[in-house]
């Protein structure tokens, strides 16, 4: 049995690890055919029907351009930054609950790689450390445009980092979990968190935004006043793990939302269907991935909309408006918790 | 003046407390960039599609020949006082004994050169020509790295005999009339 469970284990992380890949690779797609689709272009249509196979000709070019690395560059740093990058976009997958038990011979299988009982600590962590890649990066270039576009993210992380923690710990204390398979397992329950947590909900995405540097909020790599920031001076994979980075944390964090915000992958009467255990797994994962798919969406759409922020006018609003919501939130959450609970009766 | 009602009055009054949550803004925003997917793209998938161009488009100098192959131009040095863009020079030479099947007047153009980046594809050259030797065609100009291929010679401009190029639509009714006027040398079918 014991042995069974590491195989599956296994299966499930390569399963988890290739998808996030796979995903992150056609979101690169993906974005350039939003972009077209809302500007009334036609985006990439050429390489494949539709383009489809546009990200593997992107890939071949990354794969096959100069490696360069500048001489001022510090070179174990400057190898070490888009690693990082890579590595904390891949960890945060683990948590991440993506459908419903799996029953195999008998056995139960959970679609959710680890369901630790700090989930949410373990991502934020992890999401913490991702910035450290930009950082590095940056530093490590030895170019003043990208030192800023490191300074940049990293102040900007750190700053939406609060906002962010203050909003998911009001929806700590309504859940009283930490554990994702948890939180999603009481939406099935009950109503998705939305609905209890509104505000909450929205300084979350528009820290998800700021997290994963995006538009409006991508100050560490403006490309019309700091040259692409951070990877001014990557070229070829390097680059490209970069930039793979970034769709990869959109994926995640999008996962993220709908697991904590929309129910994970509930759906409104999914028990009285009348589908036996696996079917319903299934059917649940696949709508999983059209929250997360809309949610990525949403990312571009939000994306190719918006212009980006000023840099002071993006400290406010991380400062001055969200942090002081997110505090807000808190206390009627408090305060709501406390009524339903009957501590003030 | 007011001009049209598209115009709209700035004012620099404060912004009041919808604007400066900005949600409403950003939703309106939104939606204008969702409706716009429902929109057709206006895209020519150009080496498959062409736009259509006019018939009479103006495009590609040809040198003209006559039915017996003799090129029609006699330097006469019109087209390039006509030019506004002063993109045509030529330079005229004396036909030699023998040439007659070359050149159809006594005088003929020995080097004639467009300046394709100076040309302004304006046909005045044409309306100009007194032998119909010089037309626009509705070929474009293709594109090159160097600015010395810009500048068309004779071996660009000048029709080749296997290759003849149909003119008959720029020709208008004047001109047709005219060439019917046989008291005109060169309207006579040599």
């Amino acid at each position: 049995m014991l042995s069974s469970e590491i195989l599956y284990k296994i299966i499930l992380i390569l399963a988890v690890f290739a998808v996030t890949l796979v995903v992150a690779m056609w979101s690169t797609y993906a974005e350039r055919k939003v972009a077209a689709v809302l500007q009334d272009r036609l985006g990439p249509n050429r390489a494949g029907p539709f383009g489809i196979l546009q990200p593997m000709a992107d890939g071949l070019k990354m794969f096959m351009k100069e490696e360069f690395i500048p001489g001022q560059a510090d070179k174990q740093l400057f190898v070490l930054g888009p690693c990082l990058a890579m590595l904390t976009a891949l960890m945060t997958g683990v948590v991440i609950p993506w459908g419903g038990d799996l029953t195999i011979g008998g056995h139960a299988y959970k679609l959710q790689i680890t369901d630790i009982n700090i989930g949410i600590l373990y991502l934020l962590g992890v999401v913490s450390v991702g910035v450290y890649g930009i950082m590095i990066g940056g530093w490590s270039s030895n170019n003043k445009y990208s030192l800023i576009g490191a300074l940049r993210a990293s102040s900007q992380m750190i700053s939406y980092e609060i906002a962010m923690g203050l909003a998911l710990i009001s929806l700590i204390m309504m859940t009283g979990t930490l554990s994702l398979g948890e939180i999603v397992g009481q939406q099935d329950a009950g109503f998705a968190n939305i609905v209890y947590q509104p505000l909450g909900f929205l300084i979350f995405l528009i820290c998800a935004f700021a997290e994963t540097n995006r538009a409006p909020f991508d100050l560490p790599e403006t490309e019309s006043e700091l040259i692409g920031g951070y990877h001014t001076e990557y070229s070829s994979m390097k680059l490209g793990f970069f930039l793979f980075a970034e769709y990869i944390n959109m994926f995640i964090s999008s996962a993220l939302i709908a697991t904590l915000y929309f129910g994970g992958y509930n759906f409104p009467f999914q028990h009285s269907l009348g589908l036996d255990g696996n079917m319903l797994s299934m059917l649940q994962t696949f709508v999983f991935f059209c929250k997360v798919f809309f949610f990525i969406f949403f990312y571009m759409w939000v994306r190719w909309t918006l212009p980006r922020f000023r840099y002071d006018q993006l400290m406010n609003l991380g400062w001055k408006v969200l942090i002081p919501l997110a505090i807000l939130n808190l206390f009627i959450t408090g305060i709501v918790l406390g009524f339903r609970n009957g501590f003030f009766i | 003046m007011q001009l049209t009602n598209r115009s709209k009055q700035v004012a620099d009054t404060k912004m009041t407390w919808l604007e400066r949550i900005y949600l409403p803004g950003i939703f309106k925003g939104m939606m204008i960039t969702l409706s716009h997917a429902f929109k057709k793209a206006p895209t020519i998938q150009y080496p498959e599609q062409k736009r259509p161009i006019a018939p009479l488009y103006r495009g590609q100098h040809v040198l003209k020949r006559d039915d017996a192959g003799a090129e029609r131009c006699t330097a006469c040095g019109l087209c390039a006082v006509a030019c506004p863009a002063e993109a045509i020079t030529m330079v005229a030479e004396e036909r030699a004994k023998g040439d007659e099947k070359l050149y159809r007047e006594e005088k003929y153009a020995s080097s004639y050169e467009i300046n394709m980046l100076r040309c302004i594809f304006c046909g005045l050259c044409e309306e100009a020509c007194p032998k119909e030797a010089i037309f626009l065609t509705d070929r474009i100009v293709p594109s090159t790295f160097q600015r010395r291929d810009f500048i068309y010679g004779k071996d660009k401009l000048v029709e080749k005999m296997d290759q003849r190029i149909d003119v008959s639509l720029r020709q208008t009714n004047n001109l047709a009339e005219f060439k019917k006027n046989t008291s005109f040398a060169h309207n006579k079918t040599s």
